[in-house]
């Protein structure tokens, strides 16, 4: 077989950001899912112990059920990214593996080995362990994720803003100050963004769940629990997820200026006050951003909290060190869009359960069911703009990512690129067919956990007293 | 230097022993998979899978122990062999793909069940051959230049690692079907015993035509078995295996619940034994050795600390885990 046809004459290293661009983007998603379900079933199963109302119980089993689905194709996706630095990479895993390689051996050791541990426990082990030692796993779960969070974030934010390192004979970057590496300049923000986005995303799809019930019938107790509690998280953190964001671009401003050029759509410096384009067609070619509209010295205000600042354009970046500007500049907005109906949604609830009709209002439970996927959409978009918006480095500044990419031939990246596009579209369009298949029945009175390890229950069980509010 | 030397040579010992804990507590779970075919009936699977829901996902974590912490600890190892490996990685990351998620989706679907049956049988066979098949590429060699691998996508593939290939396969099924006789009883149980005798000798022919065909790949492998004093060291390897098989034949005749899997075990690390004897202190055989790979010591140090708090640690919850869900596992008491 001839291989001088592989497709549009495709190199090894776009192959490889594709195939990693497509298992990132799909991986992403059960993260920031797990992160925020994993806290709500804490939450849940706290209120129920604490209240011993059987609603707090249902909705547990419930929602445990569409965890468990979720956790698995999270756990097999991300065992194919910690193997992908090596395969598709191995320049950079060579040159970043003494820095960054010891933060992914602390995430798995304090991190994956601790919900693994308790998931056991967590799904099929409430009847084995009694109420307070079921609880304390699903804490450790809970814990777990953030600790996960905490580390991979660490070692991500690293490679957008190096420190604490210093470079050895063979061209490897070495730890200098461990301190210093681990709590780099963008680490906090990107940490606090990232738990956030989880959380909210996590509040939408419980929110939308719920009022996708509530559309039908009313009075179902779970679901009106479930959306009481979604909509409390969306008003209260999507405006704190607004001020982070901003905050977090403010050090993105200081540390990776060119970035935030791409972002802003900046082709051209602005000495006094840069304008504020609120969409536009941005051409790397013709350098400009096109049919923009846009707010007059609006761009000053926002970034440099003051109206005449100057700020640089991408007129004074080589042009090999440009990012994707239309990418980049698109998924920003795609973000940042989302954001704000996050924050309107919260709005709306607000009002509605100030005029009592948060559980009636078939226009807010209809914006919510709607807003259901909003969440992993900002995430995925916040995620290429971060990473697209750092090219063309894999190690910002340092490590160009033409150089991070194994000695492979475009055959080898191509072929396990399309057999991951084909099992990953299989296997996870599975998976979210069965999730929503578990949304679609609201949670019943008396709900089981997940099948597997669990004694049936009894047929004859009493319904809960909770289950219908009148 | 002598401070660099022990660190490499204890970091050595940690990733393989977290390999060897993936290869046994991974094994028995994908031994299950390969074992799939030969129990059609809908109980016994669901049985089967019942034993090892709540852990499998705890033992694919010492997988990513395994591979983070090369990265980590050696990160030009990591750097030149996953390369090397790329096909069979990437065939063993879709494998565990699809076993990984059948564990929930066969309980998700009725009509379709069956489906996630042949993934999860699917995906243990894909996943078991690939490592097996990895293990063989490494013990033979891989061509390396600089700082590099400089070899093809497909050398990997020769008669050899197709023979690693095909006994670390029936080396994890000797672990499902000893597994499922420590977990099970009645029919099935019985039909474990009945395997694990036709298992056990594949299992040493297996390990018997490794055993010989790996001499022949590098006059080192030859010396470091047979060269005098040498010998002194390796030849209780041999006579541990014969007598860890009288042991395991005779916990199978008197039926001995208890006996088979600890054994099998046993032949597992035996033969684990005998790998590293073959390949020290090379950690890519013939070309590097693990100090020529190590990590500075800031590196391998830094994570030492957290390696002796926590394995322990994890150790001590992990076994807490087996401990809550110890005892057989009976039909019907799993699911509804």
């Amino acid at each position: 077989m001839s291989w001088s046809l592989w497709p549009w004459g495709l190199d090894a290293v776009v192959l490889a950001r594709a195939q990693f661009a497509f298992t990132m983007s799909f991986h992403i998603v059960f993260p920031a899912f797990s992160i925020g379900l994993a806290s709500y079933l804490a939450v849940l199963e706290a209120l129920w112990l604490w209240t011993g109302r059987e609603v707090f119980l249902n909705l547990f089993n419930y929602w445990l059920k569409i965890f468990a689905v979720a956790f698995g194709m999270g756990v097999v996706s991300g065992i194919v990214m910690s193997y992908q630095f090596g395969t598709n990479w191995s320049a950079f895993a060579d040159k970043t593996g003494p820095v960054i390689g010891p933060l992914m051996a602390y995430e798995v050791l304090t991190a994956f080995f601790l919900e693994a541990g308790f998931l056991g426990v967590m799904l099929f082990g409430l009847e084995r362990v009694g109420h307070k030692l079921h609880f304390m796993a699903t804490l450790m779960v809970a814990i777990g994720t953030l600790i996960s969070a905490f580390w991979i974030l660490s070692s991500n934010s690293w490679m957008q803003t190096p420190a604490g390192y210093a470079v050895n004979a063979d061209g490897q970057f070495v730890p200098a100050d461990w301190l210093k590496l681990i709590f780099n300049p963008s680490f906090p923000y990107r940490l606090v963004h990232m738990v956030l986005a989880a959380y909210l995303t996590t509040a939408l799809v419980v929110g939308s769940v719920g009022a996708f019930h509530l559309l039908r019938d009313q009075h179902l107790a779970g679901p009106r629990v479930m959306f009481s509690m979604a909509m409390w998280m969306a008003t209260l953190v999507a405006p704190i997820q607004i001020l982070a964001g901003d905050q977090h671009g403010l050090d993105t401003l200081e540390h990776q200026p060119v970035k935030i050029m791409a972002m802003e759509g900046h082709f051209d410096s602005h000495p006094d006050g840069a304008p504020l384009i609120l969409f536009g067609w941005p051409s790397e070619s013709a350098a400009k951003v096109k049919y923009a509209i846009e707010i007059p010295k609006m761009g000053s205000v926002i970034l440099k909290h003051s109206i005449n600042a100057p700020m640089a354009g991408l007129d004074t970046v080589p042009r090999e060190n440009w990012p994707p500007v239309p990418i980049t500049f698109w998924a920003f907005r795609i973000m940042v869009g989302m954001g704000m109906l996050m924050f309107a949604l919260g709005l709306f609830s607000l009002w509605a359960r100030w005029r009592g009709t948060l559980y009636r209002s078939r226009l807010l439970h209809l914006f919510a069911l709607l807003m259901g996927p909003a969440g992993f959409i900002a995430v995925v978009a916040g995620w290429i703009t971060t990473e697209t918006g750092r090219q063309p480095f894999t190690v910002y500044g340092l490590l160009r990512t033409a150089d991070s990419a194994s000695p492979l031939a475009a055959p080898a990246v191509g072929s396990s690129l399309i057999a991951f596009v084909i099992v990953y579209f299989a296997v996870f369009a599975a998976g979210a067919i069965y999730i929503l298949r578990l949304m679609k029945e609201p949670p019943h009175p008396g709900e089981a956990g997940p099948p597997a390890g669990v004694p049936a229950r009894a047929a004859g069980i009493t319904p809960a007293v909770e289950g219908y509010v009148r | 230097m002598s401070g660099a030397f022990d660190l490499a040579a204890l970091w050595a010992f940690i990733i393989a022993f977290a390999v060897f804990v993936y290869v046994v507590m991974d094994g028995f779970d994908l031994g299950l998979g390969i074992l799939f075919p030969l129990f059609p009936a809908k109980a016994d699977r669901d049985v089967m899978m019942n034993t090892v829901a709540p852990v499998w996902d705890g033992n694919e974590t010492w997988l990513v122990l395994g591979g983070g912490g090369m990265m980590a600890a050696f990160p030009l190892a990591y750097a030149v062999l996953m390369p090397a490996l790329y096909t069979p990685v990437v065939a063993m990351l879709i494998g565990l793909i699809f076993r990984g998620v059948a564990f929930e989706f066969r309980w998700r679907t009725t009509q379709a069940r069956n489906r996630w049956d042949i993934a999860f049988a699917g995906g243990s066979w894909l996943a078991a051959l690939a490592q097996g098949v990895a293990l063989g590429a490494i013990l033979q060699g891989v061509h390396v230049e600089e700082r590099h691998y400089a070899g093809g996508w497909w050398d990997w593939l020769t008669p050899f690692s197709i023979l690693t290939g095909i006994s670390l396969a029936i080396g994890y099924a000797l672990l499902g079907a000893t597994w499922l006789i420590l977990k099970t009883e009645g029919e099935l149980r019985d039909k474990a015993y009945h395997l694990t005798w036709y298992l056990l000798f594949l299992m040493l022919a297996a390990i018997g035509a490794v055993s010989i065909a790996t001499p022949f790949l590098h006059m080192q492998y030859a010396q470091r078995w047979f060269a005098w004093p040498n010998l002194i060291f390796t030849a209780p390897v041999p006579i541990a295996v014969a007598a860890a098989t009288v042991l395991l034949l005779h916990g199978l005749a008197n039926k001995q619940d208890s006996q088979p899997f600890p054994l099998a075990l046993a032949l597992f690390a035996l033969s684990y034994a005998g790998l590293g004897i073959s390949m020290y202190p090379y950690i890519v055989p013939q070309s590097i050795t693990i100090w020529q790979a190590a990590a500075p010591q800031s590196s391998q140090l830094f994570m030492l600390v957290g390696v002796a708090v926590l394995i322990p640690l994890i150790l001590g919850y992990t076994a807490w885990a087996y401990w809550v869900f110890r005892g057989k596992i009976r039909p019907g008491s799993g699911y509804h």
